[in-house]
């Protein structure tokens, strides 16, 4: 009773990254409130799912395994998680801030009338006390995150309703096995008990779902490129110099607006949160919300028209001038260099 | 076959392109140098809605939102563009209320518009970027929900037809009415103001608006009824007083810090030739790169 549960979700028959990351974190929280970690799987076909979650520290496995559950839609999966909710009484539940987690848990929320913080880029335990009636809590889930477009970070808390719940943007939460040995258990969920026909009224007509095939957040140099690349043919000598010193090409969100990449390649806010050894922002302003996402880079390196771009406040190196002009030089230059 | 059409909006700070001139001199952002705009996930929710009208004959579009008096901008922006009517949910009960008081707020002025077969909104609006407030809202109803929609395919014997954006592809799904649909930000972006819409409510005000108004504007307003933007007050709705606001909001802000930006020594190269010459030999002696 009373643990902490991270509802996983399934991508390509596996479970999802985000999820995984939810877990790593998920574990230290436990750990520090000497409780459990659960781990809520649905979906089809879920034989030996358990097995790659219970290195990440997972006691209890939740599975409702059932043909109409995968691919997901909103109310049979809500169904499922609100009844467990009832039943176990969760102090805090995570969820992947994806396209699923962000529909999936604010209609649990409003089902349990509990508060919900969304894309927290951080979770962490600790007191509070009411200013009006002076109460005092112990032990609550801080989840932190930023508001009004980055521009401020605010502290959320939960006092009174449980479980306290929150989503977290793939990237956030690192990626971290808690024992290869560890063994949990699996509790099978009797599915049909826990739906009702009327959870399958939204019906899925067609899904074209393209393999992940972008992995930016694992890489070790991005060269990402901004609404200052001017186009789509831009970016070409972003995918050139990233691919020649082992890089992946990232974006900000003005670009992916401007349609010159990829929504996979967002970092930033409302994108992919990275940490690489080197960051090389061209044509970047370096808005707040984007800042959030690859401030942790080891190394940044600016390229911008704009000496007051505040991108460049953060950068390591600063170069000033036309990136169509200085990436071809970059290009040339590393290829004589590195012979 | 006319819909009668829920449009949700919500009138925000734009917070999009916090520039230069909206950043105080300790590096914070001054929020109030920041225009109240049409958060734009709902201006292509308000799209998706007409182009129901025009698709299906007798159909009428609401615009509903919640806010403080100056929230009355945006309804007028709705009718310039297209909207038949819009209700000011207003009261200062609502004040300081999250985002399930605000669902149930919302919900139970739906409930008071009803009967209604399609309730459409923006997937997220830009000061909060919560993307909870349909789901919560559908939730309420007692209705389903189809979020990340990218277009409404159509309607036929009751079924909506809709397709989804997700992050690596897309989805299309069917679902009886009525239903609760967000709307994101890859669908087409709203049409611009009709000359003529604009004429006829250019002079729309809301109830409270016409109190501090001249008597040429209140007689107008006798002779056109359609100027009349209705505002829907706590009472109104019978809310629950103990469940909006901040007593009916369970998320409690601990502390509020503004983002400061860091400092780092940067070196400044320029692009000749040299500077990046001397870079990226640095780089590669460092084992940065290569």
């Amino acid at each position: 009773m009373n643990n902490i549960f991270v509802y996983c979700e399934i991508d390509e028959g596996a479970v999802a990254d985000v999820s995984l990351e939810l877990l790593s974190k998920g574990k230290k929280l436990a750990t520090e409130l000497n409780c459990k970690l659960e781990a809520i799987v649905i979906g089809s076909k879920l034989d030996n799912i358990e097995k790659s979650l219970y290195p990440y520290g997972v006691d209890i496995v939740h599975k409702a395994d059932d043909t109409r559950l995968y691919p997901y839609t909103t109310l049979p999966h809500c169904s499922i998680i609100t009844r467990i909710f009832k039943e176990e009484k969760p102090q805090i539940a995570l969820f992947g801030a994806t396209s699923i987690g962000r529909d999936l848990a604010p209609r649990i929320a409003s089902s349990l009338r509990c508060g919900l913080t969304a894309d927290c880029t951080n979770l962490v335990i600790g007191e509070y006390t009411e200013n009006k009636t002076g109460k005092e809590y112990k032990d609550l889930l801080y989840q932190i995150r930023p508001a009004f477009g980055g521009s401020i970070i605010a502290t959320i808390v939960n006092p009174e309703t449980r479980p306290q719940l929150a989503t977290v943007r793939e990237g956030v939460m690192k990626n971290e096995i808690f024992s290869n040995s560890y063994k949990g258990e699996v509790r099978n969920i009797k599915v049909a008990s826990y739906l009702k026909d009327s959870d399958f009224i939204v019906k899925i007509i067609d899904r074209q779902i393209e393999a992940k095939k972008i992995n930016i957040k694992s890489a070790p140099i991005i060269v990402a490129g901004g609404y200052g690349m001017g186009s789509k043919s831009g970016f070409n000598k972003l995918f050139e110099l990233a691919s020649l010193i082992g890089g992946e090409v990232g974006a900000s969100r003005a670009a992916v607006d401007a349609g010159f990449a990829e929504h996979e390649r967002q970092i930033g806010q409302t994108g992919v949160t990275v940490r690489p050894k080197l960051y090389i922002a061209a044509g970047i302003s370096g808005a707040v919300q984007h800042r959030a996402g690859m401030d942790q880079s080891a190394q940044i390196i600016s390229i911008s028209n704009d000496p007051k771009a505040p991108i460049n406040s953060i950068a390591d190196y600063v170069i000033i001038g036309d990136v169509n002009d200085i990436i071809p030089k970059m290009i040339k230059y590393y290829k004589e260099k590195s012979k | 076959m006319g819909l009668r059409i829920i449009v949700l909006a919500k009138q925000v700070p734009d917070t999009r392109n916090v520039g230069k001139d909206a950043m105080k001199e300790d590096g914070t952002v001054n929020r109030g140098a920041l225009p109240a705009i049409f958060n734009p996930e709902d201006l292509n929710a308000l799209e998706q809605a007409l182009r129901l009208k025009e698709k299906y004959a007798g159909t009428e579009v609401i615009l509903l939102t919640m806010g403080p008096t100056r929230a009355s901008e945006i309804i007028r922006e709705a009718l310039y563009r297209g909207a038949d009517k819009g209700y000011l949910l207003t009261d200062r009960k609502f004040a300081g209320s999250d985002t399930l008081a605000t669902s149930y707020a919302i919900s139970l002025a739906i409930k008071k518009l009803a009967p209604y077969d399609l309730v459409i909104s923006g997937r997220q609006a830009i000061d909060g970027d919560t993307a909870q407030v349909g789901p919560q809202t559908a939730e309420k109803l007692e209705i389903g929900q189809v979020t990340y929609a990218e277009e409404i395919l159509g309607i036929e014997n009751n079924k909506i037809t809709i397709k989804r954006r997700l992050e690596r592809g897309i989805e299309v799904v069917s679902s009886p009415l009525p239903l609760l649909v967000t709307v994101h930000g890859s669908a087409p972006a709203c049409r611009t103001r009709n000359s003529k819409l604009f004429m006829k409510y250019k002079h729309s005000k809301t109830v409270t608006e016409l109190q501090e108004a001249t008597e040429d504007y209140i007689k107008l307003q006798k002779d056109r009824p359609y100027l009349t933007i209705e505002e829907l007050s706590a009472a109104d709705i019978n809310v629950d007083s103990e469940m909006v606001g901040l007593s009916g909001s369970p998320t409690k802000v601990k502390k509020i810090e503004n983002v400061v930006l860091a400092h780092k020594e940067s070196k400044i190269l320029s692009d000749q030739d040299k500077d990046i010459e001397n870079l990226m030999k640095e780089l590669i002696d460092n084992h940065i790169i290569g």
